[in-house]
């Protein structure tokens, strides 16, 4: 299979030079495959979070290289990278612009990587396709697209987040913690969502995840990071086999170290 | 009843005048969430350019539309000092503010590098006084300052109605709302606020040049207090009149500035005009505690476009 993400030898440091540096990689090699869905577990501090940021451009790396389908992509910026990656975050609130309405919200997305200019923002011809996307998420949104997107809860707002992500066709869906600030049941809700749409997009996806239960239920690899080095790296038939058990012994035995 | 209606053509006068502006500022502070001071600079750049190039017999609307250009420039220019520069953004407004002072005493001193703070220029055409103005019937004519600003006014704010549902114009009010969405669609969010300074600070020299050629002349000192004249506006439109929902934040901005302006003028009336700086600072805070409190018994904000 072909790699889709390829990190080499990062190093990542933070408060360089201070003494309060912190080494999160070194000499950090990872690579996500095309048809991946991968969670990632491992305890604060471990890198899974800096691991996305680095693979967004949300922060440089010190040295390393970044490959997205083999093109370099380490020194692009994080808003040209976000053509190719679409991510939600832990928080609801960053996926979406709240004072816009549902149906503003998605026609910004369905012109992502186009061209934006002065045409009309809302295209009315295309009102039923969003209806049909917004059915998929089955909360009902579909008849309140002039709703602003602020006065939905932090379930719906995710979920919105989740299917504006991935409306347009991308190579890497970065879930960031995604369900972490939801109540258990929306959690519950977003994350079988998430299952439907990562089948149904056919989209190659890395799930950072506090939820072991999520790691293990969901997704076909299993990376636990410790100390800035994947622990754990399974996938198929071993990835089926971890129960949560495993992953709770091996998180002790790591921090025991 | 004589002295009434005349306090009233004022405050119309001065209201669209300076509703032009307070839309511009409405863009910068409400839309884009970012406190702009270089509006005290970029309001008089306009009255200057205005003036040094009427009387050099330049055509008034064209120096109409110079005026907004060398305003919007200058508002990139603040934007790419906070941008690029990671300024903040009180300061990014204030060293423009600064460096314009220059820029507008050397255009009113007509390209002499000694300068020149004060610059009329009576009896060349502006546009309350040349093409379509000279065809109002008699009787109307000493309303044309008051129709012409209403015009303006109204073209201005259609034209920001129109670009705010524009496809770049969704993306400008994402651009304060939540950054970050505008990075997730493939967007430099940068870029979007220097487009916004650009076109918040355009309008604003556009309301310099209009009150330059009503007042015809231009002097470097009217632009102190501007920032404050126009945030007041916006916060008590966008207060008072936000509960109506027909109306949209353009035309709440317009009516708070026409508030505003006939609070200031009723509080002039019996104040020498040394008190008007501090009249203006004092019913600032006055619509900022308005504000506060009406938004404590409103809970929710004001939907933008």
């Amino acid at each position: 299979m072909a790699n889709l993400i390829r990190l080499e030898h990062i190093d990542k440091r933070f408060h360089s030079g201070t003494v309060s540096e912190t080494c999160i990689f070194k000499d950090f090699s990872f690579m996500i495959q095309t048809g991946d869905f991968l969670s990632v577990v491992g305890s604060n501090g471990s890198g899974k979070t800096t691991l996305l940021n680095l693979i967004c451009g949300s922060l440089p790396v010190d040295s390393g290289r970044i490959f997205l389908q083999d093109r370099d992509i380490t020194k692009m910026p994080e808003y040209q990278r976000a053509a190719r990656i679409g991510r939600v975050f832990q928080d609801p609130a960053r996926g979406t612009c709240p004072s816009l309405t549902i149906l503003e919200n998605m026609s910004l997305a369905d012109h992502k990587g186009g061209h934006y200019g002065l045409s009309r923002g809302v295209n009315r011809k295309r009102l039923d396709y969003y209806k049909s996307q917004l059915e998929l998420l089955c909360l009902g949104l579909e008849d309140k697209m002039d709703l602003p997107v602020g006065v939905l809860s932090g379930g719906q707002r995710q979920a919105l987040a989740l299917l504006i992500s991935t409306l347009t066709p991308i190579d890497l869906l970065v879930l960031d913690e995604h369900t972490a600030a939801l109540d258990p049941k929306s959690s519950e809700n977003v994350m079988e969502l998430t299952d439907r749409l990562v089948r149904e997009k056919d989209v190659t996806t890395i799930m950072v995840t506090h939820n072991l239960r999520f790691a293990v239920d969901y997704g076909s690899r299993l990376v636990m990071m410790h100390a800035g080095q994947a622990v754990i790296d399974a996938a198929g038939e071993v990835k089926s086999r971890y129960t949560m058990d495993d992953l709770l012994k091996a998180f002790q035995q790591v921090s025991m170290e | 009843m004589e002295i009434f209606l005349g306090l009233f053509k004022n405050v119309l006068e001065e209201g669209f005048i300076y509703g032009i502006m307070a839309m511009g500022v409405y863009i910068t502070y409400k839309i884009l969430d970012f406190p702009d001071l270089s509006v005290d600079g970029t309001f008089p750049l306009g009255a200057c350019v205005t003036a040094g190039l009427i009387s050099t017999g330049v055509n008034p609307w064209l120096a109409c539309l110079a005026a907004f250009f060398c305003g919007a420039g200058a508002g990139c220019i603040t934007g790419l000092l906070h941008v690029k520069l990671r300024i903040t953004d009180l300061l990014s407004g204030i060293i423009v503010m600064t460096a314009l002072w220059t820029v507008d005493l050397v255009v009113l001193g007509q390209g002499d590098l000694t300068g020149k703070s004060l610059l009329q220029f009576y009896n060349q055409p502006t546009i309350f006084t040349s093409g379509p103005m000279k065809l109002l019937p008699a009787g109307l004519y000493k309303y044309r300052v008051v129709l012409l600003a209403f015009l303006i006014a109204l073209a201005v704010k259609l034209t920001v109605d129109w670009f705010l549902r524009t496809r770049t114009g969704l993306l400008l009010r994402s651009a304060g709302d939540n950054p970050q969405f505008v990075t997730q669609l493939a967007r430099d969010q940068g870029k979007m606020k220097i487009l916004g300074l650009a076109i918040g600070n355009g309008c604003t020299a556009l309301a310099g040049s209009v009150l330059a050629q009503q007042s015809e002349s231009a002097s470097v000192s009217i632009g102190i207090g501007m920032v404050v004249q126009a945030l007041a506006a916006v916060i008590i439109g966008t207060s008072m009149f936000g509960r109506i929902h027909i109306l949209n934040p353009t035309t709440m901005v317009l009516l708070g500035t026409l508030l505003y302006k006939t609070c200031l003028i009723i509080a002039m009336l019996k104040l020498p005009s040394t008190f008007l700086k501090l009249t203006m600072a004092i019913l600032f805070v006055a619509a900022l505690l308005t504000d506060r409190v009406g938004r404590k018994l409103r809970r929710g904000g004001v939907r933008h476009g």
